[in-house]
């Protein structure tokens, strides 16, 4: 153990680089590239996801080799959270040896193979990754290139599954391709000089373990000689002894803990012999496995006659040290248990068997840190509560949440050097739990994630019962249209949706081209569109989102992802952030939280996603006295990893100098849009395009509507309704007759004018004899001030006066007061609230020359 | 306004019954008599205080037709459309729409294939009360019994969720009466109307809202982005008839169905309801209604007083009844109360009999609460009572008038009302 001293006085610290990004379902923040940065050394290593790495193993002659595919923090875990997934590649002298004869022929000895054993522990500290290496794909046939047979290369020709080597597969192939294309690019030049220090170190290191380890290895493969440029670093390197906080704790105490640890280790194979057994033999293989590594370390005996090689291999990787073989053991016992899933024996049956052997370990495993006690009491509870898979999937999520709250405040601890080992040893064995968090199978992740709290809550998922919303359907299924007139009426109701949107092909391209071109930089932008409604703001967008769908399917631009809030459709506007984090999450959350996560989303690096398309209609709804819902709707856009394009819509033109305040103005930037409201022809055409091939309306009829319309308001709505109030008119007028005829402009005029005429004049001619009295003598009091109000005594005794005159009997006081709220009711007159009775103010809604009108035509 | 008009009704309801209960205790043997005549007084009652769908309409067959082709289209071709009805007080609206529900509901394919959602401005006083109620009335799944759970927020878009999903063909049509309307306008960014119209504007499920408002500038209450989604129908009832047509109208609403079970006296009835309308001094009291105010309840409302006056000993309406009821339904409210008025200016023209200081305040006060005088606005606390500023809310011939009615007015108080009012 001693032996690993040598690697682990160097100081290694990580970094990342860039802004998080927030990952969908784990909810964890994902990154994409990370800085590695070697204590004594000014060089520094970025890696980047997609890159392949070394990653330290118990053979440090031939460190595993893998590929980053995704880099994350893992907030769950106390000390060292920051975390990779991996793609794992296997060396030949991996493989079992009694399956290496499948192969057939030689292996070359930088050749690796694409591990694809889905059940293997993909996650990794990202404190093993060594360094950046190159990897390449070759055909099967292919030799391998002499120019690049430097150990710094690999050569990858086929997948290893565990029981058969397969030629890669195309998309496979396609992939490596792509990669190796972007390969110079990763590689940043000033990354050159740390890589090669990085890889010797661990080179050198391999050599002096190498004697020790070479009884447990089954197959060496010649070692490469070091170079001594390296060396001199290493030793260098050797001089800094800041502890860090996984590898320091190894060096200081990898002998004194020796004891301790082999002991831990005892229990826990001992609890995964136990539960091994009422299992199917393929599990039990692993025990056994386990525990003649830790008794003999002679692992190659057993691999033989094993039959599930990922074990044997996993098996091989917890020679690492003795720590890691805890949690090794740990993830070894989920792929098993993840195989005996798909075997006919229920595992529902069986955890909990698993479980009490567990508890009853319990008094054993008190050197463990208490989140394991905690562990095991909740599987425990697992035991009687007998949940089904799908509440815990829902837990698990539950759990990610909540474990990310818990954890957020701590700040990211491990790599403070004042950390000393008393603290950092219980930490690190807290890691274990949190190991399998990321594991393939949720069932067993929150009996091991959740700190025990209410088992009820298991039960019980947070999210409300899901209903879902759903207006019932109709029985009877609805009549198509019979006649042509039926059909017309059909096309042109406003909620038909139009396989083109004529006269708007120039805000289209605009439109097209600001967010294609988006989506092909990979960055944000905003865009504000303007215009009366009515002017088929919504709907060109809408289109060029269908569009760029459409375009999306056949990968001519990247796909992306299409979020739609509509600023009416809130309660208010701070619940934009719920809706946009459901709809681009699926998660609720309340409006202050979703905000918090919106930010974490947008602001911070995440791995490569595609790019979110957001569309905000009716903007003006959201402003707030803040202004801060507006503002982070167009801050999010500006941050480089957001890759997010807001498009907004409002009705007015100038709603950004208006309303907003110069900081958020500024931030909406330049883009602007402004949909003209449509004019005669294009109105005439809209209704053209919507009716072809269909003899409805006569020629002339269209065009009467057309240029009413434009002339009115150019809303295409209005234009629309109109004529199908007019084809209902037709209709109406042709019932007699058999054969409807087509609509003509007596019919649109009429339409016209029950949509547009004033109302006020023929309510004046249908009030009643009084009611006309009345506003006689509010026009005659009016003409006597010289005022446009008067109180309601005024009005009175002038129309007492009025009725004089003209020899009629005048009415009380109370009727006429019956008669005056009357007309205010209506809006004929405005009037104050009633309580001042007599002093009542009334005024006239209609002008005058209107209230003239109507009561000379008699 | 409906309100305080609904009062009265409901007491003279009260006040027919026990009429109608005296006269049959009183007289035994004109027991079949009497039960005749409640039936008579129940279906008349009915028909003008409920508005039953069973009584006919009358001048609005354009926008009845109008009304239920709109319908129709939405129950039976899933279009989504959007109307207003528009009128004064009063002219049926309401029994406009109730008609035409009742009709589309007697169509066999229609009845099962529709859901109705009622709403009422004077009910649903903000959206979010509004949303529950559409919540609870279409039986989404997210009502348990007779509540509905869930923030404001969450009910809003699960509602707009739900009405998304369906489409034109499938989808139960949904029709939206909202009775009120103005007042729906009032409601914060109009979210409601503005979410409702959009529905009738867009491929989802397809709705029908229907606008119950007496506003003529209703469109201008309209924000215009919800103006423009609003298909802009209105149907407008404005009581366009005649006079020769009310008294149709008066006729016909006070003569007894064909279905009454005593067709003899069902025919004696309707004779006389015949001749009254036919009757000088009935058409002059009709024409002085009629002037007054064109609206069907009004009239109502006479004949529901004439009504009352029906007793088994007095069978059939007479002239003298109808004239009686005009009488008090014209009555000026003022003038029954000037009797307190008096003391208090009594009081105030000096004369010989001197109340103490007290009994003129407590008149004083009397007249406050009766609201024949009021204070002038904002009164500073501090004021005396004795030297507050009021104003008096009658008119000179209020005045005037009530005295001549009221028999024991002391001369004094008759001499100062010639003499200062007319100088006023």
């Amino acid at each position: 153990m001693a032996s690993y001293n040598t690697r682990q006085k160097t100081r290694k610290t990580y970094s990342w680089v860039g802004r998080p990004l927030l990952d969908r379902k784990l909810s964890h923040q994902t990154y994409k590239e990370i800085s590695v940065k070697i204590e004594g050394c000014s060089t520094q290593t970025h890696i980047q996801v997609g890159q392949f790495v070394l990653i330290e193993g118990e053979d440090d002659q031939n460190p595993y080799i893998a590929k980053l595919i995704e880099l994350f923090e893992d907030d769950s875990k106390p000390c060292s959270r920051k975390c990779a997934r991996v793609q794992w590649f296997i060396r030949f002298c991996e493989v079992a040896p009694c399956k290496q004869h499948f192969l057939g022929r030689k292996p070359d000895a930088q050749e690796i193979f694409w591990y694809d054993y889905p059940a293997c522990d993909d996650n990794i500290n990202i404190e093993t990754v060594i360094g950046p290496v190159r990897v390449v794909a070759l055909a099967p046939d292919e030799v391998i290139p002499m120019d690049l047979k430097n150990e710094k290369t690999f050569f990858v020709k086929l997948s290893w599954n565990g029981k058969k080597f397969r030629p890669l597969s195309p998309e496979l192939f396609a992939e490596f391709d792509k990669l190796q294309g972007e390969g110079p690019k990763c590689q940043k030049p000033r990354t050159k000089n740390a890589e090669s220090p990085s890889w010797c170190t661990a080179e050198n290191v391999a050599k002096r373990i190498e004697s020790r380890h070479s009884a447990s290895i089954p197959c060496q493969i010649p070692t490469h000689p070091a170079i001594p440029t390296a060396r001199k670093k290493l030793e260098f390197r050797s001089f800094s002894r800041t502890p860090d906080a996984k590898i320091s704790q190894k060096t200081s105490c990898g002998s004194l803990d020796s004891p301790r640890k082999t002991k831990r280790k005892a229990t826990f194979s001992e609890t995964t012999s136990h539960s091994k057994r009422p299992q199917p033999d393929g599990i039990k293989t692993s025990s056994p496995a386990l525990k003649a590594l830790e008794k003999t370390g002679e692992v190659g005996l057993f691999c033989a006659d094993d039959k599930e090689s990922p074990e044997c291999h996993m098996i091989l990787r917890t020679r690492v040290s003795a720590v890691k073989t805890t949690w090794i053991s740990e993830t070894n016992l989920t792929p098993t248990r993840g195989g005996q899933r798909s075997s006919a024996v229920p595992y529902v049956d069986l955890k909990p068997e698993y479980i009490k052997k567990r508890e009853a370990k319990e008094p054993e495993a008190q050197n463990e840190a208490t989140s394991i006690s905690h562990r095991v009491r909740r599987k425990s509870s697992l035991l009687t509560l007998n949940r089904i898979r799908q509440q815990l999937r829902f837990l698990e999520n539950d759990k990610n949440d909540q474990e990310e709250k818990e954890f957020l405040p701590s700040a990211e601890d491990s790599d403070s050097s004042s950390e000393d080992e008393e603290v950092c040893a219980p930490a690190r064995e807290r890691r274990n739990p949190c190991r399998t968090s990321r594991n393939l199978w949720p069932f067993l992740v929150p009996s091991v994630q959740t700190p025990s709290k209410t088992p009820k809550k298991a039960l019980k998922p947070r999210t409300p019962h899901r209903v879902t919303a759903k207006i019932r359907s109709r029985s009877l299924a609805a009549q198509e249209p019979a006649s042509v007139l039926e059909e017309a009426r059909l096309r042109l109701h406003v909620s038909a949706v139009p396989e083109s949107l004529p006269c708007r092909e120039q805000e289209f391209q605009d439109i097209y081209n600001f967010v294609e071109s988006k989506l092909l930089d990979q960055t944000g932008g905003c865009m504000y569109i303007s215009g009366v409604p009515g002017t088929g703001k919504t709907a060109t967008v809408h289109e060029v989102i269908r569009c760029l769908q459409q375009a999306a399917q056949t990968s001519d631009v990247p796909p992306f992802q299409y979020i739609e809030v509509n600023g009416m459709k809130l309660t208010e506007p701070h619940q934009v952030y719920v809706q946009i984090l459901e709809k681009l999450t699926g998660q609720k959350a309340t409006a202050n939280h979703a905000a918090a996560l919106l930010a974490k989303q947008f602001c911070t690096r995440r791995s490569p996603q595609e790019t979110t398309v957001l569309l905000v209609d009716e903007l003006d709804l959201l402003w707030t006295h803040k202004q801060d819902v507006m503002y982070n709707l167009f801050d999010w856009p500006t941050h480089k990893e957001a890759r997010l394009v807001v498009l907004t819509i409002a009705n007015t033109m100038d709603l950004p100098e208006r309303i907003m305040m110069s900081r958020v103005s500024s931030r909406l930037g330049l883009t602007r849009m402004s949909f003209q409201p449509y004019t005669h022809s294009q109105l005439q055409q809209i209704l053209v395009s919507r009716l072809k091939h269909l003899k409805a309306f006569e020629d002339d009829a269209i065009q009467l509507v057309a240029r009413k319309v434009a002339a009115l308001s150019g809303d295409a709505r209005r234009c629309l309704d109109i004529c199908r109030r007019a084809t209902e008119i037709c209709e109406f007028s042709h019932q007699k007759q058999d054969s409807p005829g087509l609509v003509t402009v007596a019919h649109l005029m009429e339409a016209v004018d029950e949509m547009f005429s004033s109302s006020y004049i023929t309510a004046i001619k249908n009030s009643s004899v009084l009611e006309q009295g009345f506003l006689r003598a509010i026009l005659a009091e009016f003409h006597r001030s010289g005022l446009e109000e008067a109180t309601f005594q005024q009005i009175y005794s002038q129309h007492v006066a009025l009725c004089r005159m003209e020899g009629l009997p005048y009415p009380t006081m109370s009727e006429t007061m019956a008669v005056c709220s009357r007309l205010g009711s209506c809006r004929l007159l405005l009037m104050e609230p009633s309580r001042n009775d007599l002093l009542l103010r009334v005024r006239l809604n209609v002008s005058r020359d209107d209230v003239l009108y109507a009561l000379k035509e008699e | 306004m409906e309100s305080r008009r609904c009062l009265p009704k409901g007491r003279l309801f009260a006040r027919g019954f026990e009429f109608v209960e005296m006269s049959n205790r009183k007289s035994k043997n004109n027991l079949l008599h009497g039960e005749c005549l409640s039936q008579v007084q129940r279906i008349l009652r009915e028909r003008f205080c409920h508005q039953t769908p069973h009584s006919n309409l009358f001048g609005v067959q354009v926008q009845y037709r109008h009304l239920i082709e709109l319908l129709k289209r939405t129950a039976i071709h899933g279009e989504s459309n959007s109307v207003l009805i528009v009128g004064p007080r009063g002219s049926g609206k309401t029994m406009l729409i109730n008609h035409a529900l009742k009709e589309l509901m007697e169509i066999e394919e229609v009845s099962e294939n529709i859901l109705q959602v009622y709403l009422n401005g004077l009910l649903q006083i903000n959206d979010k009360i509004a949303l529950k109620e559409i919540t609870r009335q279409l039986h989404l799944e997210n009502v348990v019994g007779d509540k509905v759970f869930g923030s404001f927020a969450e009910n809003f878009s699960f509602l707009l969720e739900a009405l998304k999903k369906g489409d034109r063909t499938s989808s139960c049509p949904v029709i939206f009466i909202l009775d009120e309307f103005d007042l729906f306008a009032h409601h914060k960014n109009q979210t409601l109307l503005y979410n409702l119209f959009d529905i009738s504007q867009s491929p989802q499920t397809p709705v029908a809202v229907i606008g119950l408002t007496c506003r003529l500038d209703i469109l201008e209450l309209l924000e215009k982005r919800v103006k423009s989604r609003f298909s802009h129908r209105q149907i407008h009832l404005m009581n366009s008839f005649g006079f020769p047509q009310y008294v149709k109208i008066f006729k016909e609403q006070l003569s007894l169905p064909v279905e009454f079970p005593d067709k003899l006296f069902a025919e004696k009835w309707n004779e006389n309801v015949q001749s009254l309308s036919e009757d000088k001094s009935v058409r002059d009291v009709l024409l002085k209604h009629f002037n007054v105010s064109k609206d069907l309840r009004s009239l109502h409302m006479l004949s529901m007083v004439a009504l009352n006056r029906v007793t088994a000993s007095h069978p059939f309406l007479t002239a003298a009844d109808l004239m009686e009821a005009a009488q008090l339904c014209s009555m000026d409210s003022k003038a029954n109360v000037v009797h307190e008025f008096q003391k208090f200016v009594q009081r105030k023209a000096h004369s010989i009999y001197n109340f103490e200081k007290p009994v003129v305040m407590k008149a004083f006060e009397h007249l406050q609460q009766l609201e024949l005088i009021k204070p002038v606005e904002r009164t500073s606390v501090n004021s005396q009572r004795e030297y507050q500023l009021m104003k008096l809310l009658l008119d000179n011939t209020q005045i005037m008038n009530s005295l001549q009615k009221y028999p024991n007015c002391p001369t004094d108080v008759r001499q100062w009302a010639t003499s200062s009012l007319s100088w006023l």
